[in-house]
């Protein structure tokens, strides 16, 4: 029996510092944004967490298929961000959409790609016929230290899928992983900043997994990169999805509708999860899109997915990725330094 | 520790403004009360989840605060009509120049505040305009 995407949700806050005023400030060269190719990042209010813009994005994907929240049985939530290193953000999501309280939940951490791994787990239960319902979360408030290169990506964002059975937006007609054990970013119990491995760690992490799940996925479905529609890779920046699709054979006019980074920034396990949104944004029946995400540690999920005939009943009835590119404030360094928190130099 | 209890039993009406409606006379309550003044015994209540939806009446801007929220300042209080009818009280997320009497709010899910770096975080709704929100 099909599964896949019941429905779909995005979050993105409202206030955005770009890439050259924190160049200003550390006194970096001007270029950094070209070279990155990301011109500004979304940055959380006050009082907003991994949490909030977690609930915001589910209310956003309920709201878009008229979901009865009773019907959810599972709610997995991968952040590398949870407010609480004990206390699920899958509870508080959940009372805050009115769930029945018959539901497991669980948070999951796999750097950025939590997110992807929580849909499987939903895909599993559900295609498995023990729950309706599942909601998968990708959701990040993630911080770079001050003047580290990770300050210009590091930014906010959440996404939200309902994984059923019935009316599909889109089915998830396979996946495969690929996972090894590679120190190319971390953050130890109790740090405020992660660590990363410098510049190297690109070719060993990033790219031997997202190619590697890639492939295996291809083989696996039997397809080549000309039979997607569109292709979704994670967005640590803007360059290495793009350099990662070259090499796999994907056009620039697949990922470009997915390729939200360059205005929001990365938003570790929103990522992959919000790109795949802006292009559920726009895509028709009948057409493939190719996902795959990246978590540092390391490994990738990598997914084959149709859009069913149901995504043009449900796209228009909440916010759609590039509506937060709209109405955006911009901060200046001492006000955006002031909304993180950044004290510890 | 003793506003833990407290705020537990208040999340229903903190995360979604779950508050009461007596059908005999049509009246709504926010917070929930569980008789009705008007009623009396004849009352019936039944639980109700606002929209959330409401006017401001009046606010106050905020531009010394305790240390927990000293980061957040200067914010606007407001008291807030909700289209059913009750008020109550709330954070209008906007600049303070922007705030006026008058102004159409929607329901945001915010942090409310924390106990310290240990203690509990509490959750609840804020309100944001109307004019210029996703
Ligand atoms: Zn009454």
């Amino acid at each position: 029996m099909p599964a896949g995407i019941v429905s779909y949700g995005v979050y993105i806050p409202k206030y955005r510092i770009r890439a050259e005023e924190i160049a200003r400030v550390w006194g970096e060269r001007e270029d950094m944004a070209q070279n990155l190719n990301v011109f500004e990042k979304s940055v959380p209010d006050f009082d907003e967490d991994a949490v909030t813009i977690a609930v915001e994005a589910t209310r956003n994907a309920v709201k878009r298929a008229s979901i009865d929240s009773a019907r959810i049985g599972a709610i997995y939530t991968g952040s590398e961000s949870h407010p609480y290193a004990v206390k699920p953000t899958g509870t508080i999501v959940g009372e805050a959409i009115g769930v029945d309280h018959e539901l497991t939940a669980a948070d999951f951490e796999f750097a950025c790609k939590a997110g992807t791994a929580a849909v499987q787990a939903c895909l599993g239960l559900v295609t498995a016929n023990l729950i309706d319902l599942g909601l998968a979360i990708g959701t990040d408030t993630s911080q770079g230290a001050p003047g580290d290169a990770l300050e210009y990506t590091a930014a906010a964002g959440a996404a939200a899928y309902l994984i059923g059975r019935e009316n599909l937006a889109a089915e998830i007609e396979g996946f495969y992983s690929f996972t090894t054990d590679t120190p190319d970013f971390w953050r130890r119990e109790g740090m405020p900043y992660p660590e990363h491995g410098g510049r190297f760690t690109g070719e060993p992490g990033y790219f031997k997994h997202v190619t590697s799940a890639t492939r295996g996925l291809l083989k696996k479905m039997k397809t080549i990169p000309e039979d997607y529609d569109y292709a979704v890779f994670h967005q640590p920046n803007g360059k290495f999805p793009v350099r990662v699709a070259g090499q796999l054979g994907f056009s620039r006019d697949q990922i470009e509708p997915g390729l939200v980074v360059p205005w929001i920034g990365n938003t570790y396990s929103g990522s992959s999860l919000i790109g795949l949104a802006a292009t559920l944004d726009v895509a028709r029946p009948g057409e493939r899109i190719f996902l795959a995400s990246f978590g540092s540690g390391a490994g990738s999920d990598a997914f084959s997915i149709r859009v069913c005939d149901g995504i043009e009943d449900i796209r228009d009835r909440a916010p759609k990725v590039r509506d937060y590119f709209e109405n955006v404030q911009y901060l200046d360094y001492a006000v955006y330094a002031k909304h993180k928190g950044k004290l510890r130099l | 520790m003793s506003t833990v209890p407290r705020f537990w039993r208040h999340i229903p009406q903190r995360y979604n403004l779950v508050g009461t409606h007596c059908s005999k006379c049509d009246e709504y309550y926010y917070p929930p009360r569980t008789i009705c003044p008007n009623c009396r015994r004849n009352a019936k209540m039944e639980d109700h989840k606002f929209k959330g939806l409401g006017t401001v009446v009046t606010y106050t801007t905020i531009y010394n605060a305790t240390d927990d929220f000293k980061r957040q300042t200067p914010y606007n209080l407001a008291i807030i009509e909700l289209l059913e009818g009750p008020r109550l009280t709330g954070q209008v997320i906007c600049s303070p120049s922007e705030i006026e009497i008058g102004m159409k709010v929607k329901p945001v899910f915010r942090i409310l505040g924390k106990e310290g770096d240990r203690g509990i975080i509490y959750y609840g709704t804020k309100f944001v305009p109307v004019e210029g929100s996703i």
